[in-house]
């Protein structure tokens, strides 16, 4: 009985159910749109599990979500609202992107070299608002919501100014160097079948672990918890509030800047003049709520969004909608966010069955 | 001074272009936020606004009908957004996410299914929002660039006042207000929170939706999936900016409005790039945030769900 008991106590229970949930209202929704939601959905596992090609394609998409979605989910647990992961996103992919095409050294230097400036890049984007947050009381919700606005703006300046445009490839920036690429040797390349296959995923693996670490094992993440915890009493206890939150602020967008160095170093190989928001924190958002705001979770519902996101893209081959994955991924988040009532409800019932 | 004068037209006839959606959804995220219930959702809202009132003017050839029909579909949202975080207690910014999730994805699928296009097809004007003083102003004048433009450019500014009056001058305002700061008190006093909270969220998004359907009714004249991207999040921060307040978010509001006159009126020239003039308006709110706003008051319950106790 004890075993069930912890079953039903379980937080993985209730994601699963959420998703069930999410994937049966998106049935309805396909079915009401006349498309056979069976056709669609095996469309959709089969593009992404029926070939080696497929799961490396989907661990490159989900590299940069994982990265976001750590970030995000560090904030979480550390009591600020990283809704600015998706600037920071982007100053990271602008800052690797110009050390990838501007300077020339061996691969050895060169990639870490880009990895850091990206990180160096989100995390002074996040400061810059962590520090408006601590000495001016501004809203970093609001604070960051502009600056996804301004690094957008700044990365199209960037990608059309005379240094970085690549002459007549319309609007984007040159590719970065060989050196600066995070890819997997040919070899590799041509024997897994996926021309993207990266180093991207590694890296996202380890910093997980890394985040993991830092919030579980150290007093560092320790002393970030209590203040996201309750600030007052922190303080009280004697932890600087205002430090650790420019800290967690700063750690977080480094993840965020990390996010945009793996997707142009990775798959992207250079920088295009965006349309539209591109949409990497926000979808860290989803994937950091999936994951249980919990590191080692993110990994899971990283890869479970790389994998929807790949394999929606697959969807148009049918003539089903992609959007279909976006009204998914909705309300599993929906469902998410109300699991203590499934939990209480199932409860319940275990105890009324346990009585009798 | 005739240079200046059209000049000051354009700015103005900019602003009244740019500052009805960002208004309409900060009115409406003004309702949510004072009430208790944080609606980072805003942005899902307008864009079911912008597409519902778009396939709306497609079917029946009326823009007023199409606009509050916009409207409708935001509030559906918003009701959705009440049961859940109002009901069920849910984390308001996780219920928010999975809105702005849900909110465009639904809003490009349909179009997918109904159109076979991202987009709709485009809005004959007849069928648009109507202009005031149509046809009297020459084009491009001093009169034409400020009084012609749609109606609802300037009945916002009026359901800015009704707001304002609600808030302050009306038993429901005070019941509202209160229930932002201090739920549990409101209970004792024979308040119903849920209620207010439930009119309230509803009305965010009634409001928004509102806002959605004027971009595609009147400034874009047609849905694409680009049309809405980001000004939801320009009017929770107009609100965040503007204290919570009605007055303070129209402040706000015409901030961003003005500043995208501005540049409007820079980017004619040509000189500097069109990328840094767009940076204008979120810059200049950072600024303004630094030098004259500062802490940033929020009602004491927001994003607390409030459990009622039995």
């Amino acid at each position: 009985m004890n075993k069930k008991r912890g079953i039903l106590h379980s937080n993985v229970l209730y994601t699963i159910i959420a998703i069930l949930i999410g994937f049966i209202i998106g049935a309805i929704f396909l079915a009401v749109a006349n498309i056979s939601p069976v056709e669609a959905y095996s469309k959709l596992l089969s593009s992404v599990v029926s070939k080696p090609k497929y799961w490396f394609w989907t661990l490159t998409y989900a590299s940069p979500i994982i990265l976001t979605g750590l970030s995000v989910a560090f904030s979480f647990r550390t009591g600020v609202f990283n809704i600015g992961a998706e600037g920071q996103f982007v100053v990271g992919s602008l800052a690797a992107t110009i050390i990838g095409i501007l300077v020339d050294v061996p691969a050895v230097i060169h990639i870490p070299l880009c990895i850091l400036a990206a990180a160096l890049a989100g995390c002074c984007w996040s400061l810059i608002c962590g520090i408006m947050k601590v000495k001016k009381g501004i809203h970093e919700v609001l604070s960051f919501i502009m600056f996804n606005w301004i690094a957008y703006y700044l990365s199209n300046f960037a990608v059309n100014t005379q240094t970085l445009h690549k002459v007549g490839s319309g609007e984007a920036t040159k590719d970065l160097l060989p050196s600066a690429r995070l890819l997997f040797p040919k070899s590799v390349l041509t024997l897994t079948g996926c021309s993207a296959a990266n180093a991207g995923i590694i890296i996202a693996i380890v910093l997980a672990v890394v985040v993991w670490v830092i919030i579980e094992k150290t007093t560092l993440g320790y002393k970030l918890k209590a203040v996201g915890f309750n600030k007052h009493a922190a303080q009280y206890g004697g932890i600087d509030s205002n430090k650790s939150i420019l800290t967690a602020l700063g750690i977080s967008g480094a993840l965020a800047g990390l996010g945009g160095a793996v997707q142009t170093m990775g798959m992207g190989g250079r920088l295009a003049q965006f349309a539209s928001q591109e949409g990497y924190g926000f979808e860290g958002i989803t994937v950091a709520l999936i994951g249980g705001s919990n590191p080692i979770g993110v990994i899971f519902s990283g890869i479970f969004y790389g994998a929807m996101k790949y394999g929606g893209s697959k969807l148009t081959l049918i003539n089903a909608p992609s959007e279909i994955i976006n009204i998914i991924m909705g309300c599993v988040v929906i469902f998410i966010a109300i699991a203590h009532v499934f939990k209480e409800l199932f409860l319940n019932i275990s105890k009324k069955k346990e009585a009798k | 001074m005739n240079i200046l004068i059209q000049n000051l037209g354009l700015l103005i006839n900019a602003t009244l272009i740019a500052t009805p959606p960002l208004l309409f959804a900060a009115l409406g995220s003004c309702f949510s936020e004072r009430c208790g219930v944080v609606n980072i959702g805003i942005e899902g809202m307008m864009t079911v606004g912008a597409v519902v009132g778009a396939i709306t003017a497609l079917n029946t050839h009326n823009g007023i009908i199409a606009f509050l029909v916009g409207g409708l579909a935001g509030a559906v949202f918003g009701l959705i957004h009440a049961i859940v975080c109002i009901t069920y207690h849910a984390d308001q910014t996780i219920a928010g996410t999975a809105i702005n999730f849900i909110g465009p994805g639904l809003a490009v699928f349909a179009c997918k299914i109904l159109y076979n296009s991202s987009d709709t097809p485009a809005i004959d004007s007849s069928y648009k929002l109507p202009k005031m003083f149509n046809g009297m102003f020459s084009a491009g004048s001093f009169g034409s660039n400020v009084l012609n433009v749609y109606s609802m450019a300037y009945l916002v500014f009026i359901v800015a006042a009704i707001c304002w009056f609600v808030f302050y001058k009306t038993r429901f305002g005070a019941h509202l207000r209160a229930c932002g700061e201090h739920p549990e008190a409101c209970e004792s006093l024979g308040i119903n929170v849920y209620l207010v909270r439930y009119i309230c969220v509803i009305l965010s998004g009634f409001l928004a939706g509102l806002g959605g359907a004027f971009v595609t009714l009147a400034t874009v004249s047609q849905f694409r999936p680009t049309v809405i991207v980001g000004q939801g999040f320009i009017a929770i921060a107009a609100v965040i900016f503007g204290k919570f307040s009605p007055e303070g978010a129209l402040k706000g509001c015409l901030i961003f409005g003005v500043c995208n006159g501005i540049k409007a009126l820079a980017s004619q020239g040509n000189v500097v790039s069109p990328n840094l003039i767009s940076m204008i308006p979120y810059v200049v709110t950072i600024i303004a945030l630094i030098l004259f706003v500062g802490r940033a008051n929020a009602p004491a319950a927001n994003g607390k769900p409030y459990i009622k106790s039995r």
